[in-house]
């Protein structure tokens, strides 16, 4: 066991996984020399060299249409966007090819690869460099979608995301990259992609969330229980596509109550998905309508004004409140 | 020494490079043409190809012709869905391919290969599955490396700068060809392939289909530059135009490109300049952005003519053996088109629940309730009843 933050996490099951099997290769803008904006790339380039760690010029839809190349000549791609704000050029080749090769051929040829990128706000960033946009992948069928929320789970789901025969969008919560550490064991563990995860055990309300909002959801039932006497259960979603809606349909029958919380924007979110799940398999279940606290339908505002943006747990602890009231 | 080196050199030194003067910059283009249009033929550039060889090449230009005939007859019939024709560019296609070698390398076209396709062993079923509108068309055949059909165009460039790259960190040996049009090289991923492959040496030979129109746009408002070719300058690899018409002239270029890719001397474009004698797709009409007198003018450039009077010529070919040709090929068409509308009758082809089943490699939950869902609404039920209808489903969900 050792005790690491995510940053650290994340770069450990690189080293893992490349030194596992030598067909997973890295590339991306700056991941070699430089190790990374974030330095998730330290120690990658030192260790497997230019032909495994390779910086690109840069162009992201170079970068993932030739990673998608390199896929189906054999290779275990692993690009790094430098930031998910970016990855607007790449999603082209994500949605036209990366997801459709093992469909449009039956079979024959596929595409297993990964594309991480670090997004989200909360770092005082620059403009363009804070968003929050998984559902865009999330809409694609032929692609999965999974977001860690810690140094633990995000290892054990990178190993999972590389070593699936899919194409995998891994995005990173950026805010978490150093917040916290966590103790991860020796072995090598893997999450099965496609299964939420109970962060936390109760029985009065659900609260749903994953990310970097994880962390004020669990802030808030913490919150409740002491203040309230409340016992709220937390699901981590970690997967968003495809999506455990058999865990979020358990709990939500067990509580009957439900905050979902992300700070993607509402309009056709992730939550707006989870409610319409709910609605057709637990409806009954419910004792109060679904609250939502997440983005709001702007651009996540300039850095100066990104807190009030961003979901946090007096927002979530007032939503419960009033869920829990109805 | 190239210029920006010699820069640096007066930089290191402590010297300026003063004033301002023209560089003398080492910028070369080429253009060649080995046949022309009345079967001339220059002797000092002419390949030396076995006339078994020649004559092969041929035979698939031919049939690529008739086949592309017979599909736009097929598609006025309402038998297959919407499609883009390619006569006029079966000399740029199979004069490229056949400089690759076929067991190990690869073949990434955009879609108006025909020769090429049928070249690399894609079977007339199969090519009519795809214009039939159906996936298992785009299923390359066992034994070589080729990807399907690409129709966003220009995306397919990446890809194949993705593979010539994994063959680099493999150590492998394997060269890349790919297509696209003159449409194509307005777009960004195609700058992008080509600085990918170049700043990685890539093994990719970039195949340029100029046929002078992307759709009704002509290559005057593509682009300001005169030839495509000249591109490869600003990535530092060779460049070419050929008559895209002349098979001799596209092979020998083809041949040069991958003979130095395969040595590891990185990537080669080459434009060939051509002419799509058929509207861009059986959607389009040709009338209402080009002149009858220039389509008369380039039929008189046509590439199988010519390439028949050079096999004459060469006493490579007689009368009788062109008629062969022309009849095997009618027979090969004949039975493909019955064999392919036999099939479609039956599962895989006619059942529609197969739209779920190559998805991800593991069907997830959603995924199987939503097939579930289509089986139930189509009259599917368990899996013995299942079988039995999948047949009657033809036509409510294919």
């Amino acid at each position: 066991m050792a005790e690491m933050n995510m940053a650290k996490a994340i770069n450990l099951a690189l080293h893992e996984a490349m030194t596992r099997d030598d067909r997973v290769i890295v590339l991306g803008e700056d991941v070699g020399a430089d190790e990374g904006v974030f330095r998730i790339t330290e120690g990658l380039h030192a260790k497997f060299g230019d032909n495994r760690v390779i910086d690109t010029p840069l162009a992201e839809a170079g970068i993932i249409g030739s990673a998608i190349g390199m896929a189906i000549y054999g290779l275990r791609p692993v690009a790094e966007m430098q930031f998910s704000g970016f990855d607007y050029y790449a999603y082209y080749h994500m949605e036209m090819h990366a997801a459709r090769f093992r469909n449009r051929t039956r079979g024959r040829l596929t595409v297993p690869m990964v594309m991480r990128a670090p997004y989200g706000g909360g770092i005082r960033a620059i403009e363009h460099h804070s968003e929050s946009r998984e559902v865009i992948y999330t809409h694609c069928p032929g692609l999965k979608v999974v977001i860690p929320s810690g140094p633990r789970n995000a290892r054990a789901l990178l190993h999972a995301a590389i070593n699936d025969p899919d194409p995998v969008v891994y995005y990173e919560p950026k805010a978490c990259y150093r917040l916290f550490k966590e103790e991860v064991p020796d072995q090598i563990e893997t999450l099965p992609i496609g299964r939420a995860q109970i962060a936390r055990v109760g029985k009065d309300i659900t609260l749903i969330s994953y990310g970097a909002s994880l962390r004020c959801t669990l802030e808030a039932a913490e919150l409740l229980e002491e203040e309230d006497g409340v016992k709220a259960e937390v699901v981590d979603l970690l997967s968003i596509s495809p999506m455990d809606t058999q865990t979020i349909i358990e709990s939500v029958t067990k509580t009957g109550r439900v905050v979902i919380v992300h700070e993607a924007p509402r309009t056709c979110g992730i939550a707006a998905e989870i409610i319409a799940r709910i609605n057709e398999k637990a409806l009954m279940f419910l004792e109060a309508p679904i609250k939502r606290v997440t983005g709001y339908d702007t651009p996540i505002p300039y850095f100066a004004r990104e807190r009030a943006y961003l979901p946090d747990a007096e927002k979530v602890l007032s939503a419960a409140r009033e869920t829990l009231s109805f | 020494m190239p210029v920006a080196a010699k820069q640096h050199e007066l930089y290191q030194t402590g010297q300026r490079d003063m004033p301002r003067k023209a560089l003398d910059v080492a910028f070369k283009l080429e253009y060649m043409s080995i046949l022309d249009e009345h079967g001339n033929v220059d002797t000092e550039l002419e390949p030396k190809i076995p006339a078994e060889e020649l004559k092969s090449w041929y035979r698939w230009m031919l049939m690529a012709r008739r086949v592309d005939e017979r599909l736009l007859k097929l598609q006025r019939q309402g038998r297959i869905g919407t499609f883009p024709q390619s006569a006029g560019h079966e000399a740029i296609s199979l004069g490229s391919i056949v400089a690759l070698n076929k067991e190990n390398d690869w073949f990434v076209p955009a879609y108006r290969e025909l020769a090429g396709f049928l070249y690399r062993g894609w079977s007339l079923e199969t090519v009519l599955l795809y214009w039939m509108g159906l996936e298992e068309g785009a299923v390359p055949p066992e034994g070589v490396n080729d990807l399907p059909i690409c129709v966003p165009v220009a995306s397919q460039l990446l890809h194949a700068a993705g593979i010539g790259i994994a063959n680099n960190v493999r150590g492998d040996k394997n060269v890349v060809m790919t297509y696209f049009g003159d449409g194509a090289s307005s777009e960004g991923d195609t700058h992008e392939a080509m600085n990918f492959a170049s700043v990685f040496k890539a093994p990719v030979v970039f195949i340029c289909l100029n046929n002078q129109f992307a759709i009704s746009v002509p290559i005057s408002r593509q682009m300001a530059a005169e030839t495509v070719a000249q591109r490869a300058i600003a990535y530092n690899m060779p460049g070419i135009r050929v008559d895209g018409n002349d098979v001799l002239a596209v092979y020998v270029a083809s041949k040069e490109a991958t003979d130095r890719a395969r040595k590891g001397e990185g990537p080669t474009l080459i434009e060939g300049l051509t002419y799509r004698y058929t509207p861009h797709t059986t959607s389009d009409d040709p009338n209402r952005y080009r002149s009858e007198a220039e389509a008369k003018q380039w039929k008189d450039r046509e590439p199988l003519i010519r390439f028949a009077k050079y096999l004459k010529n060469k006493g490579f070919c007689k009368d009788a053996d062109f008629e062969e040709m022309e009849k095997e090929i009618e027979d090969a068409i004949q039975t493909a088109i019955k064999n392919v509308e036999e099939m479609v009758k039956k599962p895989p082809y006619s059942d529609p629940l197969v739209m779920f089943d190559y998805l991800y490699a593991d069907m997830p939950p959603y995924l199987q309730e939503q097939r579930d869902e289509l089986a139930k609404h189509l009259g599917l039920g368990g899996d013995a009843e299942e079988k039995k209808h999948k047949a009657d489903a033809v036509g409510r969900g294919v």
